[in-house]
């Protein structure tokens, strides 16, 4: 009995020993020289290689960071400042901190402002109904409404509203890795800066058919009329091509173009206190009345 | 018309389903559930009541509160899997053996992978050698048939063989108390299934001419089961048992024409098939003369099953003007 | 001699000729047409008409924006009303030639009566550039301009010409009806393209569910005396009409992944095409109308019309009763193939062969289930392409795996879709697959010409 114990024991010590040694001779043949600072800026990473860096992973981006000559190029959208900070300190380098992006949707062709004028009857997938035809609705540029974008996020940031048939971005949840941007087969997506305390202001259509045409395909659509580009004070509205972009370097959010919109293609979102059109309307009279006492004085 | 449908091309279907593929299975089946009827009688068909019943059951209430999916029952496979896990027992095995077969059929062979289209073994097969293996008892025991016709009971032809080798007998001597006629028409013992093998060939001719399954997987595990044991008969009689014997018996008409051809864990191409049936065919046989289990069908082509994906990868159809 | 067919794949549709018995007649004149540039494949043309012109049926409005590009005829006479975009049946914006009708008056030089010209103008390059002139294009579906199909590269050799009349798509009859009722010209047209590629035997292919066409075309070649033009009667089997497909069943040849048919010898052209160069060449008539078959099982009006180009699909329909109240789908082509419409008020094109009008019942999609991997989309291919497989890498946008498993070789036939049993929606998905497969591949063909170019330099 204990003879059989110990021979147990022995052929098990014996076996361990042999092949550990077996591992040890594998793992020194096979050994890869590697930057240790590499496995030091993955482990700072966030992880969830998503691949909005533009590299395949994590693991990706940190090879590339470690071996670039600075991190010009190498921006982690997801880990945002803190993780860039931290990736800086391990390799040395310095890191110009960006403004905090968020994906916004510009499209506010609602189910109730956007009639559908036929039915989709392939895949619900935006990509394939993007390749065969403009779409179900008589807007050729917005939404398509069959959430490629949402099938893109890994954070679970995105959804479609079943009453609007529109995505809707939870900005708590977004890192702007651009998935869904990239997935968006009509390029209505658009990362744009957060704001402060996410306040933003933009134009949510992309429709760029001339205005009567526009608004007959959806009520809310940028007719492209100008006149936000008129109001603005901060030069930051541009009117091209039937469609306002407002440029986000440039805007104050001080809503006042949102309030002039015709049609409610502009909107501002996360500001404390709901818009008072009247009020600002009234303000921008009084400016404009001002001015024109000015130019006449002179 | 209100609103004009949009979608890409092309715009109508061939009237075919999954549903309707499964549909004509089961009536390619209807010969062998009649014929085990009437070897067999009521016990059988209560028996083939339960089984089909439990995994049906068992498959609602997967997709329903265990995957949380659109229940799948609709497309008629559970009932092919419960009616093929019916006729690969024995009529006599308990209801409740029959239950635990169905659970481990449908619970572990096809849900756990996902459903229909994953399972990477034939799930009525692997319910049956889980049953076999864990009651061999239940398994291996032909009681006296019931049914409405004077079947002889007893064990199955090649457990007999087997039985009788050890025993020092040779093949002539054991063969000869089988005659070929009862094997075509009524399976001295054994599965349900396999009472009557021109029913199952009917089924399967049936099923070639509506175009649900191509030949050639069970014509090329016929081919080698019948090859390989000319081979092995030729060169010793007396320890091997003849071609014509091995085709008709084991279950290997039943696996050949209804487990083998199953889409799921079939090749798709027709190369792959083809090796897919000769690696079923010799596996077969090799069990048969050397292995421990008397029938080896089950176990060939559960072992081809897991095969399976690398004939895909390696067999691709000839594309259109490429080498 | 048994009928040929091609060697992979194929589907076995109903064939659904329903509207075979009607006569091609013309559809009167509509008060707008509405004239694409885009009409073919390669550079939009150019229009060359002003807003406020007049124009005559057959005045070229529009020419050739490149090498790839076809001219474009007024198909009415009238005024021009505007020059701009306008959704076509797709809802994209095309440049669109808008002319109000009045009248029908031709332009000088083109022969409008029915007598048959056999003689065939002696010089070649003549005829090609007479086809040139007359904005001819492929009628098959493709719209590939006819004069660069019949002016081959270099050191490649025609060796047979193949007039496809197989019309293997169900419903479709505008072929058909052709062959029985203008069948001299297209075998006159046969005879100018054959002559043109030099002289070189010519198959005229016709599907078998056709044999008043088949002997009606027989008769007038053994009429007209022509040799070198043989009938080919073809087994049936979709899509028969497809070129690669066409060219394997008739010269047991096959055309290489992203070569063209005249790497193997043959140009092939479609019925419509060939009398479209007979009315260019012996008649000086560009086209400026084609037939159009406008059916379906709930449609009470078949009908095979000659439809001028540019005449709005919805006065198509309206000319013959309107929509039915069950119809669910109007599609441009057959149902294999053809584009569903979104937009009823789109214009007819050079290409537009058919409106086809099916039900809810008979086009809606089933639900999609597991593949269970039965092989029917493979077996069906007549690319020997696995659809089973392409679509789920195409679902992962794997470009590698897609460019190695040839996806860029699909000819969109939708045999796949058509035959798979679990209603999964594998072309939609190996169409995706395709565009990747060839986005990479012309980005290499692009890249590698850049870098031969910086090393020239």
């Amino acid at each position: 009995m204990s003879s059989t114990i110990i021979w147990t024991i022995a052929v098990i010590t014996v076996l361990g020993l042999l092949l550990a040694l077996v591992l040890y001779l594998v793992a020194q043949k096979f050994k890869v020289e590697e930057d240790p600072r590499i496995d030091e800026v993955e482990k700072a990473m966030p992880g969830a290689n998503c691949g909005g860096c533009g590299f395949a992973g994590c693991r990706a981006f940190a090879e590339a960071a470690v071996k670039a000559p600075n991190l010009d190029n190498n921006y982690c959208p997801v880990g945002g400042n803190d993780t860039m900070a931290k990736v800086a300190a391990i390799l040395g380098y310095e890191v110009k901190a960006k403004a905090p992006m968020v994906a916004v949707v510009r499209c506010n062709g609602t189910c109730a402002v956007r009639p559908k004028v036929n039915e989709w009857g392939g895949t619900e997938s935006c990509a394939v109904k993007a390749q065969l035809y403009t779409g179900d609705t008589g807007c050729a540029y917005g939404c398509l409404g069959c959430g490629d974008c949402v099938k893109a996020c890994q954070f679970g940031a995105l959804s479609m509203n079943p009453e609007t048939g529109l995505p809707e971005v939870d900005d708590e949840k977004c890192t702007a890795c651009g998935a869904c941007v990239k997935a968006c087969p009509k390029n209505v997506i658009e990362l744009r800066p957060k704001g402060p305390r996410g306040m933003r202001v933009f134009v949510s259509c992309l429709n760029r058919d001339k205005g009567p045409v526009a608004k007959k395909a959806c009520a809310s659509a940028c007719i492209g009329c100008g006149i936000c580009a008129k109001t603005c004070t901060h030069d930051a509205i541009v009117v091209e091509g039937n469609i306002a972009y407002i440029d986000a370097s440039k805007c104050k959010l001080c809503r006042e173009c949102e309030a002039m919109c015709p049609t409610g293609a502009i909107h501002g979102v996360n500001f404390p206190k709901p818009l008072d059109k009247d009020a600002i309307k009234e303000r921008i009279k009084i400016r404009n009345q001002k001015a024109k006492e000015a130019a006449a004085n002179e | 018309m209100e609103k004009l449908l949009v979608s890409p091309n092309p715009h109508i279907h061939a009237p075919v389903s999954t549903k309707t593929l499964m549909r004509d299975v089961i009536i390619a089946l209807i010969p062998a559930v009649i014929c085990s009827f009437v070897f067999y009688g009521w016990r059988e068909i209560l028996l083939m009541a339960v089984s089909v019943a439990s995994c049906v059951l068992l498959e609602w209430a997967i997709t329903k509160y265990m995957l949380r999916k659109p229940s799948t029952i609709g497309d008629l496979s559970a009932v092919i899997t419960g009616i093929l896990l019916a006729l690969n027992l024995p009529y006599s095995t308990p209801w409740w053996v029959v239950m635990i077969g169905a659970v481990v059929a449908i619970g572990v062979a096809k849900m756990t992978f996902g459903g229909i289209g994953q399972n990477i073994w034939n799930p009525a097969l692997v319910g049956r050698v889980f049953l076999l293996v864990s009651f061999p008892t239940y398994m291996t025991t032909w009681g006296a048939p019931k049914g409405f016709v004077d079947a002889v009971s007893g064990p199955t032809p090649l457990g007999a063989i087997q039985e009788g080798l050890m025993q020092g007998a040779s093949v002539q001597e054991l063969t000869s108390a089988f005659n070929y006629k009862d094997l075509l028409f009524a399976n001295l013992g054994g599965s349900a299934g396999e009472a009557c093998a021109l029913a199952l060939l009917a089924g399967f001719v049936y099923l070639c001419c509506r175009k649900v399954i191509k030949p050639w997987i069970t014509l090329s595990i016929f081919g080698t089961v019948a090859l390989t044991s000319l081979i092995f008969w030729g060169i010793d009689p007396s320890r091997f048992t003849d071609p014509l014997f091995n085709l008709l018996t084991g279950g290997l008409i039943l696996g050949a024409c209804f487990m083998a051809t199953d889409y799921v864990t079939s090749p798709m191409s027709l190369w792959g098939g083809v090796i897919f049936g000769v690696g079923i065919g010799f596996l077969t046989m090799m069990i048969r003369y050397f292995g421990s289990y008397p029938e080896g069908v089950s176990f060939a082509i559960l072992i081809m099953n897991s095969v399976v994906p690398l004939l895909n990868m390696w067999f691709h159809q000839k594309k259109f003007g490429r080498k | 001699m048994s009928k040929r067919t091609f060697s992979i794949g194929g589907v076995h549709p109903h064939d659904s000729k329903i509207s075979r018995g009607c006569p091609i007649c013309p559809l009167p004149l509509a008060p707008t047409v509405y004239i694409s540039v885009a009409q073919h494949i390669g550079a939009p043309s150019v229009p060359c008409v002003a807003v406020g012109d007049k124009v005559k049926v057959g005045q070229v409005i529009a020419e050739p924006g490149g090498f790839v590009s076809a001219f474009i005829h007024s198909s009415v006479s009238g005024t021009v009303k505007s020059i701009g975009p306008r959704p076509d049946l797709a809802g994209r914006p095309v440049t669109h030639i808008e002319i109000a009708v009045e009248g029908d008056e031709w332009a000088d030089g083109i022969d409008t009566t029915d007598t048959l010209i056999t003689e065939i103008p002696s010089d070649n390059k003549a005829i090609v550039e007479k086809i040139r002139l007359g904005g001819v294009v492929g009628l098959g579906g493709a719209t590939f301009p006819t004069h660069v199909k019949l002016s081959p590269p270099p050191g490649s050799k025609c060796e047979r010409v193949i007039i496809n009349g197989c019309e293997c798509e169900p419903y479709l009859t505008s072929d058909f009806r052709t062959l029985l009722e203008k069948g001299e010209q297209v075998v006159v047209g046969a005879a100018i393209l054959r002559k043109v590629m030099g002289d070189v035997p010519c198959t005229i292919a016709i599907e078998e569910n056709k044999p008043e066409a088949i002997a009606h075309i027989r008769e007038v070649i053994a009429k007209l005396g022509y040799d070198g033009i043989e009938v080919m009667e073809m087994k049936m089997m979709y899509p028969q009409g497809g070129e690669k497909q066409l060219i394997d069943a008739v010269m047991h040849r096959q055309v290489g992944s992203g070569a063209l048919p005249i790497s193997v010898g043959a140009v092939v052209q479609n019925v419509a095409t060939a009398l479209a160069v007979y009315d260019a060449v012996q008649k000086n008539k560009p086209i400026v109308d084609n037939s159009v078959t406008v059916t379906g099982e709930c449609f009470p009006n078949q009908a095979n019309l000659l439809v001028r180009v540019g005449t709005p699909l919805r006065y198509i329909l309206d000319y013959l009763g309107g929509i039915p109240a069950d119809a669910a789908k109007v599609i441009s082509g057959g149902p294999m193939m053809g584009r569903a419409v979104a937009n009823l008020d789109a214009a007819t094109v050079k290409g537009t062969g058919a409106l086809l009008l099916l039900t809810e019942a008979q086009t809606r999609r089933g639900e999609e289930s597991e593949c269970i991997r039965c092989g029917r989309c493979a077996e069906a291919c007549p690319m020997g392409l696995e659809p089973f497989l392409l679509q789920k890498l195409s679902r992962n946008a794997d470009v590698e795996a897609l460019e190695a498993n040839a996806a860029h070789d699909c000819i969109e036939c939708g045999c796949c879709l058509y035959s798979c049993p679990a209603n999964i929606p594998l072309l939609d998905w190996v169409r995706l697959g395709k565009g990747l497969a060839m986005g990479a591949i012309r980005a290499r063909a692009a890249a590698a010409k850049a870098a031969a170019e910086a090393a020239k330099k």
